[in-house]
This record gives C-alpha cells, structure tokens and sequence, in this order.
C-alpha cells in the first residue's frame, strides 16, 4: 500500500482533487506550485514561519486534559488541542501565516480570500497587517449578517471586506467571488485560500501549514502517555483542522480519525451540510470531490448553526480517506453540537467555537464507548466568542425560552 | 488539431471561409427568460444571420462569467430551468434548423452528474456539435475528450491571454470545431476598450495555429468595431453573449416582437461587420 502521506500523487488523492478551473488560472496555479516546492524546505523560510508561529501566534498550543469532562462523561480520557488559544482565536492563523509570508516571498502584495465564519478573513486579515500585505476579503451577506463582530475585525486590521450578494450569499459565493476576483488581478494577486479546498496544489499547502496541529500533538503526547493516541476528533467543513491534526498520524493504524460534520437539523430535514455522509462525487471550485448537490448537478442550499462548517463541499484528501476507510465520517446535529457548547463552557471554563463543539460533542459519545485507560484527542479548533449572538438567536428560534 | 470531418461546426467554417466571412457565434441562456421566448430568441438571432448558436446551461457556480450572466443563471435556475429542458430545447432548434451548428457552454459539473458519457450522448442525440467548459483543463479532460472522439462532438478548449505558447500548441491538439480565446484578463462581459495584449494574442495564437485551428474571439465583445477590429488581427470568428443577454433584459414590457426585432437588428449590424470588405 502506498503511504497515506505521499498524496497527493499527480496532484490528486485517489480520483479526487485535480484542478479544474478556468484558463487564465492556470499560469497562476503553476507559478504557486513551483514556489511552493522550491520553498517548503528551505530552512530560512522554515525559520522565519516558525519564528512567527512561536513569538506572534503563540504557538504550541497546549494539549489539555479536559479531567472534568473526562470524569462526566466516564470512559476515554478527552484531551483538548487548544488551537482556540492561538493568535486570532482559531486554527486558522497557521494557514494564514503560512500564505502570507508565500506570498510574500513570490512578490505579490495584493491578497484575496474568502470567508465564511469570518475567521479565516481575520486571520489573513492579521497575517497581511503584521507582514505589510494588502488584503481584500470576500464574504457572504447572509454571513456578514450572522458574523458582525468578525467583519469589524477585518476592518479594524485593515482589511478591505467585500459582501457578496450572488447565489446563496455564503461560503461558497463567496469563493465564486474570489476566484473571479483572481482571474481578472491574476497578474499581482494570491489568492489565500481558507481550507484544504481548491484546485492542486491548494489542498497540500493548506495541509502542510495546518499539519503543525497533529505535529505538536504527537510531540506533547509523549511528555504524558507512552502510547499513541486512540482516537482524533476533529471538526469537517473544508476539512483543515481535521487535515491537520490526522497528517502525520495517517500511516499509524493505532490511531481511529474521526471527522465530525454539521448534521445541522438533520440529515432527514435536508438541512445540514454533511457533505461526505450524504453528499456524491462532484467537480466544484477547481477540484473533484463530494458535494451536497441535486440531481443536476446544481449545488445545494447547506444549513449548519456554525457559519464555519457551512459548506457544500470538503477536501478531496478527506474524500480519499473515507473511500479507503482509514477515516470515519459522522454528523452531530445543530441541538448537539449547542449542548456541548453549554457543558464545556461550564464543565472546563472554555467557551467553544460552534464548529469545534461538534467535535467536542462527538468525543463525549465516543468516550463512553471506550475504556478509561485509552485517550481521545479533539482539536478544539477555535474559541466561541464570536458565537455568542448566534447561540443566543439560536436558542430563542429553537429551542424557546432560557436555560 | 484533430478534425472531425462529419461536424457541422467545421462545415461551417469552410463554407465562411469560401465566401471569405468571419464567423458570428452567439450565446443565449438556455430557457431564458423562460423556454417560449428563448425559442423566439434563437430565431431572432439565426435569421439577424448568427452563424454558430451556442447554448448555455445554468450552473449554480459560474465562476468563469461576469454579473450578466450569473444573474441570468440564477434567474433560470429560480425558474426551473434543468438540463433537461435545455436540451429539449437544443432538440426542437435542431429540427428547426438542420444545418446550424449548436454548442453547449455549461461546467463540468452538469456533465459530472450525469456521468460525461452520458450526458454527451443525450447532448448528441438531441442535436448538439459540441461543448464548451470553461472550467475543463486539458490535464483532466481524458474521459471528455474520449467521449467526444467517439461521439464526434466538438472539444472546445479556451486559452488566455496569459497561456504560454507550450501550452497553447498542447491546447491547439485537443481543441476541436474551434479554439476559444478569452480576450481579457476577467470574466465574460461587456467591455467599452480593447486591450493591446488582446489582439497580441490573437496574433500570437493565429500564428502557433499555422492556420490550421479556427480562432473564435469571446468575452467582452459587443459592437461592430470590436467585430471589426478582432477579424482583422486574425480571428475567424467572434463570441458574443452578454450584450444578447442585456437586450433581452431590456425588453421590460414584454413585447416579444419587439424583442425579436431588437435583437434581429443587433446580430445583423455585427453579421454586417464579418463580411471582408
């Protein structure tokens, strides 16, 4: 069997992956291509991505024992990857960094991204401050409308945010508006894209910026516990906490992934955004993958109550680690992933992301299952401050009342 | 370039070329506004004197077309409008019209769905000559290009003004009917100007060609000078979509006759302009 860390090969993971995109994109997808792979070894660039990631970010991260989830729950004990406490509040920043200083060292000036909750915008909204680069970020109305606080964010580091009003005015206009955005400023332009989505080689370089989670983990796991661990959970919208964290513990059969999707309403309601559970193999924003998509062809409407997973689509490596079952993908509902958020904050006095509580929700069932000697770790992927209006809007639509 | 002898696409431009025209490629959304009128709307432009009539099926993610476009997308796709009815309308032009050639512009995605095979034998028994995917490179086109080979439908590739020549001559192997130059450095729309390194790279991809490849110049076109000014620097034929698409937007009241009438005349003075004089 080939090693699950050669991928992509050919710039595909599988059958999926590939770069399907319009003409004019291609110069651009080959010139990041060739600096990447010239650069992703060089020790200055190493040196000088790390010195940001230690002494900006604030990285490593620490790897938690969450004891008093662990003692409610009985069973697995749950570890806690506290990405929530990097720079920005989420995972994101790694990426962003990563990108920036790519980027830079390619000579554009002038980044564009897309986002959806907000924070891959205020991350590359920081990354651009910090490295003198001039951002320009694209995101849905309808988020813009549930993601205020983030918008004011990008603005006051000195973003300029674009609201996209096309289609279903999210993520995925907003990654419509980007790339058109691209085609048209190819010449001065990168294009800093958010998640292990996108034509090759974007996928890999996400994952390469992000592999720095599961990296820190294997390192940390060895100060507390002499075996591996035996299950991650990590949260999937795009995929790239959950790319991050499984990379460098693909090739150990040990260790049980688990990728954690936004049941939203349910997966009978239609409402939700579990692209890998239920969704068909497709060709969307430059890759082949799975979609949530009709009979057609046209991409569907996703519902999930965290802007950040709300995506119709996912990374075609995640694809690729389904088909081979060395990855299992599951759902947790809208109502779940909300009372994780309740009983994390009060269990551990850490306020959740709403993407990272389906995670953390997901655990709590899997640690039941398992024994008290194994370990679970979850990738806390950010911190729910930004959440706050959204649970409270959630609540009152859904649930009634106040708990 | 392969030539697909039985295509009413390369039929058309021999016979342009004997009666030394360029040729006018004209693009409507298929079931827009909706199907009865898009049905008038393909008469109006074939008897203004449209050579090649492309057809474009909605997509919900056009990321290669400007906001003329996806608004008429979205507007389709609100409507209902499927593959499905867009090639019963592909059908019923054919038996119109026996001997234009029709395209289809849509994304891979549509063809995906269905399975490519699928879809393009459905396309080619309802009438079409080929496909345009403006989001199909040529690395991935191996099951598009084998089904098109079989079916003998047009492959056509777009090349930028930023394709290098390499690449371009690779393009120029696999396009069939005619290869696509995308005159602008953006997505598909009106443009007033005409950039210098637009008609560089008709210049420079005319003479990769060795006049083997039909060159059809799109986005942005939609006045008798640009016509004009695109042919004289080599280009066989021109492209045009969203200038149809904004007249049809502009029939407010609904008069369809007036509608028809509006857009006979706006392909006629662009006809006007692709005759050698």
């Amino acid at each position: 069997m080939t090693n699950l860390q050669e991928f992509p090969i050919a710039g595909k993971y599988g059958r999926y992956g590939g770069k399907y995109i319009p003409e004019t994109l291609i110069p651009a997808i080959n010139e990041l291509e060739d600096a990447y792979i010239k650069i992703r070894n060089n020790p200055k660039f190493k040196r000088e991505l790390n010195y940001y990631l230690q002494n900006y970010a604030g990285r490593p991260t620490p790897l938690y024992f969450a004891k008093n989830l662990t003692d409610y729950v009985g069973g697995a004990k749950i570890y806690l990857k506290r990405e929530d406490l990097l720079h920005g509040g989420a995972h994101k920043t790694n990426n962003c960094l990563g990108q920036c200083l790519l980027a830079k060292k390619m000579g554009k000036k002038r980044i564009i991204a897309e986002t959806g909750a907000g924070q891959h915008g205020v991350g590359t909204a920081m990354a651009a401050a910090v490295l003198g680069l001039k951002a320009e970020i694209y995101m849905g109305s309808i988020d813009i409308e549930r993601q205020k606080l983030n918008l004011f964010r990008m603005e006051l580091l000195g973003a300029k945010v674009h609201s996209v009003n096309t289609g279903t005015k999210t993520l995925k206009d907003a990654i419509n508006e980007a790339l058109r955005d691209w085609i048209t400023n190819v010449k001065d332009t990168y294009y800093l894209i958010g998640s292990v989505v996108g034509p090759h080689p974007y996928p890999m370089i996400v994952r390469d910026f992000q592999r720095v989670i599961g990296e820190e983990i294997k390192s940390q796991l060895k100060d507390i516990s002499t075996r591996s661990p035996d299950a991650l959970v990590c949260c999937v919208g795009g995929g790239s906490n959950a790319m991050g964290t499984f990379f460098p513990f693909l090739d150990d059969d040990t260790v049980s992934l688990y990728g954690v999707e936004a049941g939203g309403l349910g997966i009978r309601t239609g409402k939700h955004s579990a692209t890998l559970k239920v969704g068909s193999e497709g060709i969307l924003h430059g890759m082949r993958t799975y979609l949530l998509q009709d009979e057609y062809g046209q991409i569907n409407d996703t519902h999930s109550i965290s802007a950040g997973l709300d995506y119709p689509g996912v990374g075609p490596q995640h694809v690729h680690l389904k088909n081979i079952q060395r990855a299992e993908y599951v759902t947790c509902n809208d109502n779940a992933a909300l009372d994780a958020f309740f009983k994390l904050s009060r269990l551990e006095g850490i306020i959740p992301a709403l993407e990272s509580s389906h995670a953390v929700s997901y655990a709590m069932k899997l640690a039941k299952k398992m024994r008290a000697d194994q370990n679970i770790i979850v990738t806390l992927s950010g911190r729910g401050d930004k959440d706050i209006d959204q649970v409270i809007n959630f609540r009152k639509k859904y649930i009634g009342g106040s708990k | 370039m392969s030539h697909l002898l039985n295509n009413r696409i390369e039929k058309k431009f021999c016979e342009l070329k004997l009666k030394k025209q360029k040729g006018l490629i004209c693009y409507v959304m298929g079931g827009y506004p909706d199907p009865k009128t898009n049905e008038k709307i393909i008469s109006s432009i074939v008897d203004g004197g449209a050579d090649i009539i492309e057809i474009g099926i909605p997509f919900s993610d056009p990321i290669a077309d400007g906001p003329i476009i996806q608004e008429a997308s979205f507007r389709a796709l609100q409507n209902g409008i499927n593959p499905d009815i867009c090639l019963n309308l592909i059908r019923k032009t054919r038996k119109t019209y026996p001997d234009i050639p029709i395209l289809i512009m849509t994304y891979s995605n549509i063809l995906q769905r269905k399975g490519f095979k699928k879809f393009m034998e459905t396309a080619k028994d309802a009438g079409t000559d080929g496909f345009i995917l403006p989001d199909m490179t040529i690395e991935e086109s191996k099951e598009y290009l084998e089904y098109s080979k079989k079916l003998e439908l047009a492959s056509v590739f777009l090349v930028a003004p930023n394709t290098s020549n390499f690449r371009i001559k690779k393009t120029l192997d696999v396009s069939t009917g005619f290869v696509y130059v995308v005159s602008v450095y953006g997505t598909t729309g009106m443009r007033n100007s005409i950039n210098k390194y637009t008609l560089n790279a008709i210049k420079n991809i005319k003479k990769l060609s060795s006049n083997r490849t039909n060159i059809s110049v799109g986005f942005g076109i939609s006045t008798p000078d640009q016509v004009k000014l695109m042919s004289n620097f080599g280009a066989d034929a021109v492209i045009v979509g969203s200038a149809i698409i904004q007249i049809i937007n502009s029939n407010k009241d609904n008069n369809i006759h007036q509608l028809q009438n509006k857009l006979k005349n706006y392909v006629t003075t662009l006809k006007d302009a692709c005759y050698d004089r």
